[in-house]
């Protein structure tokens, strides 16, 4: 008897019994659905994330000096000269000063965030001029109080067209040099809602007046880790000590923080999966009444010249399809989960986080309830096989 | 010529509590093929048992079995599976079909075990069946058909195969007395196209139509012979040995 007779045979007898059929597959129909959302909201979740680090730039290096006493110190010479020693590791640098103020245009505030930069700094963010020009040099010397203002503020306030107009921050005003080109999608509060001014100009006008904070351009991101090496010895010359400064590297934080989730998932997928041996014993212990009820079947199949081979093939292979047709619709559901999860991932936490289920994953989740059909149909089965034909005609 | 059938002094014994019961007290007979017999006892008589190790669904405790000049008495489950497929047709008092597949399904069971090519097996159940009339019923279950219909279904499952042996377990057992004497009227067609057949039965009667009867009581053989002058023994109604 082939293969693929034993194959129909099977799917007559689960469809015979449909109701049951279902109630068996559950366990394996949640467990493979669960482990694809899981492993599909990883997924999206190391997807959204390699994105918006890249748009941020994982070709950068953020440096934060913590300082040590008043004594000691690094000023923005230091660090250029630091560019200018290394320029086969380092690219460009930019000084970055958080400015506090309050942005107005007209009578409304705003609550955008305000950057000091160099006039290398949107080059390093790969950011694009949409209109106007760029922060320069000697915007820089001059302390000009100019700005460059994000998509959002330029649709929003100036109609895309705020070049030439004023705005104020912090009480002083301002004017609009140039618009970035938008980066994602012009709303509140996204990359797109932001002011960049010289950091020369954002430096006086803070109460510090220091500049804490730099990041650098790297040349590749292949010799991200040098270039970090290379920063941090020369900062530790200075300070005489590797605890008044902090390099970070943007790409080092992905990687930790991918590797986390890869951990987070397999776990998460690995609970989803009890639900997958739990439903494997499901079916065994379905697979044992059949047996029982079939018994006069087996008995007259034993009685026409069924060996204890094709009994058991008969058994396993309906306890595997039983499983695999669960697996087939637990995909199916892990695949509607998926879309769902992304839908009300974009409304509750209005983040465009999308749910991918990966191919591995579904394959990984389809073969595995293929093997643990086979492996709770086994005892079944050969609970079957072992059958003595004369008991088995004569139970009733 | 080598007999289609050979017990020698064959037993089949029972542990029952403290006791053993001999249920086949050691029996020796030859069946030839082309032959058509009856094995006729009462409850208890040792008959089931016999029609057992003839069917290869048992094997004796002592004592050699020759199926076809084969000792098939020291067989293990797989090897006897084979036999039974190959040289046995059975035709049981209950029918025993399949219930979820139809008629000709049911008539294509052995040949799937025996290996047949799908179109080879659908051409002979077709063959099959419509020697027994059921050509208009190939795609009923059983469950839709008569208990008349229902046994010629499953005599047409038995020679589906081409065995060299028929053996039918009380097959008129579950009909009422017209349909049964229309089962052993094709039983006795099948006989004389040159099949042999080994019928058992508590009936007398029935046992009767056969050419030879051989008589069991407890467990041995009583009478051996041909059905006519037979020593007519009043049939004890027994009715508790399916």
């Amino acid at each position: 008897m082939s293969l693929r007779q034993s194959f129909l045979m099977a799917i007559k007898n689960i469809m015979s019994s449909k109701v049951r059929s279902l109630l068996t597959m559950l366990g394996i129909i949640i467990g493979v659905a669960a482990v694809i959302v899981i492993v599909g909201l990883g997924n999206g979740m190391e997807t959204y994330m390699t994105d918006s680090f890249k748009s941020m730039g994982t070709n950068l290096l953020t440096v934060t000096v913590l300082g040590r006493g008043s004594s000691r110190s690094v000023s923005v010479e230091d660090m250029y000269q630091l560019l200018d020693d290394n320029p086969e590791y380092l690219d460009a640098l930019s000084p970055t000063v958080t400015y506090n103020g309050t942005v107005k245009i007209g009578s409304e505030s705003l609550s955008s965030s305000v950057t000091g930069v160099s006039e290398d700094y949107l080059y390093m963010k790969a950011y694009e001029i949409d209109r106007g020009r760029d922060l320069s040099y000697i915007d820089m010397e001059n302390r000009s109080k100019v700005c460059v203002v994000g998509s959002y503020i330029s649709k929003e306030f100036f109609n895309g067209n705020p070049v030439g107009k004023e705005i104020k921050i912090g009480g002083n005003t301002f004017t609009v040099i140039g618009a970035m080109a938008e980066e994602l999608e012009s709303e509140e509060g996204s990359t797109d809602d932001c002011v960049y001014i010289p950091y020369t100009t954002a430096a006086r006008l803070s109460n510090t007046g220091k500049i804490s904070s730099y990041t650098f351009a790297v040349v590749s991101e292949e010799t991200i880790s040098e270039s970090k090496a290379i920063i941090e010895e020369k900062l530790e010359k200075i300070f005489g000590s590797d605890s008044a400064f902090l390099v970070i590297s943007l790409s080092e934080i992905l990687d930790v923080m991918s590797q986390m989730i890869d951990i987070m998932v397999t776990v998460l997928a690995g609970i989803a999966a009890i639900s997958l041996v739990v439903g494997g014993i499901g079916i065994m212990n379905i697979m044992l009444v059949s047996v029982t009820e079939r018994t006069r079947e087996i008995g007259i199949r034993k009685a026409l010249g069924a060996k204890q081979r094709n009994i058991m093939s008969q058994f396993v292979i309906e306890a595997a399809t039983t499983s695999a047709l669960g697996g087939v619709i637990g995909i199916g559901m892990g695949y509607m989960f998926s879309e769902i999860a992304t839908r009300v991932i974009s409304v509750a936490l209005e983040v465009e986080m999308k749910v991918i289920p990966t191919v591995g994953s579904v394959m990984l989740a389809f073969g595995i309830s293929v093997g643990i059909g086979i492996l709770f149909g086994y005892l079944p089965a050969k609970k079957a096989a072992r059958l003595n034909p004369i008991d088995a005609l004569r139970y009733e | 010529m080598i007999p289609l059938i050979e017990f020698r002094d064959l037993y089949k014994l029972y542990p029952m509590g403290d006791t053993v019961v001999h249920a086949v007290d050691g029996i020796s007979m030859t069946i030839y093929e082309g032959e058509f017999v009856a094995i006729v006892g009462q409850s208890g008589s040792g008959k089931s048992t016999c029609m057992n190790i003839i069917g290869c669904l048992d094997v004796p405790t002592h004592g050699s079995y020759f199926l076809g000049g084969k000792d098939v008495s020291k067989m293990n489950d797989n090897r006897l599976a084979e036999i039974r497929n190959k040289m046995i047709g059975f035709i049981f008092q209950q029918y025993n079909l399949l219930a979820k597949l139809n008629v000709v399904e049911n008539v294509e069971v052995p040949m799937l075990y025996a290996g047949v090519s799908k179109s080879e097996r659908r051409k002979r159940a077709l063959e099959v069946l419509s020697r027994v009339g059921l050509s208009d019923k190939i795609k009923n279950l059983p469950k839709q058909l008569s208990g008349g219909q229902q046994q010629r279904v499953s005599i047409a499952r038995a020679m589906a195969g081409k065995p060299k042996l028929l053996l039918c377990d009380e097959p008129t057992g579950a009909l009422d007395s017209r349909t049964g004497k229309e089962v052993l009227e094709l039983l006795q067609e099948i006989h004389k196209e040159g099949n042999t057949v080994v019928l058992i039965t508590h009936d007398n009667a029935i046992a009767s139509k056969a050419q030879r009867i051989i008589r069991l009581e407890d467990g041995k053989i009583v009478y051996d012979g041909p059905a006519k002058g037979a020593p007519k023994q009043v049939s004890v109604e027994d009715g508790g040995e399916a």
